[in-house]
């Protein structure tokens, strides 16, 4: 098994005819994702090396079918594709866009919100890989080969480093699922640890944060409450001086919250392992899967 | 993007946030000269980017126009916390007979607008949280709903605003409410907000961060952020635009995404080391990026020792060794670099660095190793 994305995934880009987009999208097909729409206003009815592109995303499901869409267009325009893919009864939406103006992310976090059916991933995310079946969005797939340890991380490399010191280690993943590095992500780690702790072919997980907000105090909470399936951490931006954003919008220690000590802390308190540096995090978690 | 008192107070005045008269200056003469304009009694204020300005000695009140040369002559270049004044302003005294605070901030623990309101102004704001909770009212609003004047209502009769300004009070908050979102603002704070014994409603203070991803819907905020008080290396990391922040250790930081680079940070302060700088170079690997981004790291005379830190996914590692190659060449740097390179085309890198042979170049193979390698080549306690 695998999170989010699968066997099943018919994926929708929007932002398929951009550079960035169709490089990623056609990486992604190569891979084995069943890329099957792309959607760009204005441009339907052509075709980026056979995969259609409709001028709306209700085009493109009602023609392919697509339940999930990757939303690669620029900052100013991300937002609006966010809102239609869920218009347009798209269950997953993955959003790389990186740049989208805050009170744009709180519109559309407001909007999904009402919508239980509606898992918005990032944005400014490096995407969900499942190993073996589908890869949406920019994660270096090369890396990962299918296994049992589920990855949520605020950050790209970093995730990549940790990945692939257990992949040195002989051990691959269910999914690897970047939440992105903004103030105010689609899915928090609550969200997709609730989705690994659920899937039974996950047999642990690591979760990679970082400095500012609150979103590993209440992974913490809820480990605490709702999870069984072994968890290891990891806080960056520990040294980080406060008041400085650490070039993860959402990365900046203000006043007393958002520091590195007090999430280390509140995952410690409740029996969650965390690894000073990457490499601890990997050896740990390695500690734990060979029992 | 944190702006200035006086700039924040730019910004209010747009939407008719009352305020007593005043102007910048960034010499003693032009203090003076704006003194002329506003009138005596006057408050000489520091334009820094942090709080406790008063406690620091820079507020002073003047009323003649030697007073105001002095405390301009004292307060320009004063530091303020590690912050140097560049900037002052000069603001007519306002008669108070109440100071209040209120505040919208970006909640994104909450995933909303946090309006505050409170009697106790003119202390920090946690400071009143803890010692007199009940003195503190607050709400979240709804992005989509919008603020209401029931809101306004609540915060005001909560916080125990007196009735003859509760109308005047909660239209300041609906006022501050509505350019938090037009301009995009992540936190409006007003501490303290004046009552005058008119009963007027006015704006002493203005603490004001704006989202510079929104900065494509505000070309006239642009320019608010032009103060003179940017660090050099900052101002130069800025124009080339790269994410680079400062930071008072001795060794340069070169990493591609945030994450990786500020576990970079922490993974050297383990070592024992103290980093001079955050830089994240992205997704560029190409050797002119590179060699802008080592040019930055370099600028900063307290450099001891560069570690360079690459986990190549799309990046490329052997463009990574090129680019630090070229770099090496074009800079000719007189402390050691420390390269750590993994990833995509690694075995290629690491093979273009050894060919290279660069005197001061030093390969690591592991995270930690490079940073205790360039903790102890920053000590001085290695060289070749």
């Amino acid at each position: 098994m695998s999170i989010l994305v699968g066997e099943d995934t018919r994926l929708a880009v929007s932002g398929l005819t951009g550079r960035e987009g169709s490089y990623h999208a056609l990486n992604n097909r190569r891979y084995g994702t069943n890329v099957v729409a792309g959607v760009t206003p204005g441009k339907g009815g052509q075709d980026v090396e056979g995969i259609p592109v409709f001028n709306t995303f209700r085009e493109a499901v009602a023609a392919t079918g697509a339940n999930t869409a990757m939303v690669f267009v620029p900052p100013r325009y991300a937002a609006d594709s966010i809102l239609e893919a869920e218009d347009a009864g798209i269950a997953t939406i993955i959003a790389i866009t990186e740049g989208i103006p805050a009170h744009d992310e709180l519109k559309v976090f407001n909007v999904l919100k009402r919508n239980p059916d509606v898992r918005l991933v990032g944005p400014n995310c490096p995407g969900v890989l499942s190993p073996g079946k589908a890869n949406v969005g920019i994660i270096p797939a090369s890396f990962f080969k299918p296994g049992n340890v589920g990855v949520v991380s605020r950050s790209g490399t970093l995730t990549y480093q940790i990945g692939n010191e257990l992949a040195q280690s002989g051990f691959g993943n269910s999914s690897i699922v970047g939440i992105g590095g903004d103030p105010v992500p689609g899915s928090s780690f609550v969200d997709i640890i609730a989705l690994f702790e659920a899937d039974p072919e996950t047999e642990l997980i690591v979760m990679s944060g970082e400095i500012g907000g609150s979103a590993e105090e209440e992974a913490a909470q809820y480990i605490a409450e709702q999870v069984t399936t072994p968890v290891v951490a990891y806080i960056a931006g520990l040294t980080a001086p406060p008041g400085k954003t650490m070039g993860h919008a959402g990365a900046i220690v203000s006043g007393s919250s958002g520091g590195g000590q007090a999430k280390i802390d509140a995952l410690e308190a409740v029996g969650v392992r965390v690894g000073r540096t990457p490499t601890q995090v990997a050896q740990v978690a390695v500690e734990i899967l060979r029992g | 993007m944190d702006l200035l008192e006086y700039r924040g107070k730019q910004v209010l005045a747009r939407y008719g946030v009352a305020q007593p008269p005043g102007r910048a200056a960034t010499t003693v003469d032009e203090a003076a000269a704006a003194a002329e304009e506003i009138g005596f009694p006057l408050v000489v204020k520091a334009q820094v980017k942090i709080g406790g300005r008063g406690k620091a000695g820079g507020i002073k009140v003047a009323t003649t126009l030697d007073e105001v040369r002095e405390h301009a002559a004292s307060i320009l270049g004063m530091d303020i916390r590690g912050h140097t004044v560049h900037e002052l302003y000069l603001e007519r005294t306002a008669e108070i007979e109440s100071e209040y605070y209120a505040a919208v901030v970006f909640d994104r623990s909450a995933k909303a607008p946090l309006v505050m309101l409170s009697t106790q102004g003119g202390m920090e704001i946690e400071q009143v949280a803890q010692e007199h909770p009940e003195a503190l009212a607050m709400l979240h609003v709804d992005p989509l709903a919008g603020f209401h004047p029931f809101h306004a209502r609540r915060l005001t009769y909560e916080a125990g605003i007196p009735a003859d300004v509760v109308r005047p009070v909660g239209a300041m908050l609906a006022t501050l409410y509505k350019a938090f979102v037009a301009e995009d603002a992540t936190l409006v704070e007003i501490n303290p907000l004046v009552i005058t014994p008119d009963r007027e409603v006015i704006a002493l203070d203005a603490k004001i961060t704006l989202d510079e991803n929104a900065m494509f819907r505000h070309p006239e905020n642009a320019d608010l952020d032009a103060s003179s008080d940017a660090d050099p290396q900052e101002a130069m990391a800025k124009e080339r635009g790269l994410t680079y922040v400062k930071l008072d250790g001795d060794i340069g930081i070169f990493g591609n995404g945030a994450g990786l680079v500020m576990s970079t940070l922490d993974v050297v302060a383990h070592a024992g080391g103290a980093p001079a700088n955050f830089l994240d170079a992205g997704g560029g690997a190409k050797a002119d990026a590179i060699a802008a981004s080592v040019d930055v790291i370099l600028s900063n005379p307290n450099v001891k020792a560069v570690l360079f830190n690459v986990f190549g996914g799309i990046t490329r590692c052997d463009e990574v060794a090129k680019g630090i190659i070229d770099a090496y060449g074009l800079l000719k740097p007189t402390v050691p670099f420390v390269v750590r390179l993994d990833g995509t085309n690694d075995v290629a890198a690491r093979k273009l660095l050894a060919d290279a042979d660069l005197p001061g170049v030093f390969a690591e193979a592991t995270m930690d190793g490079a940073a205790a390698r360039v903790v102890a080549l920053a000590r001085g306690a290695e060289t070749r």
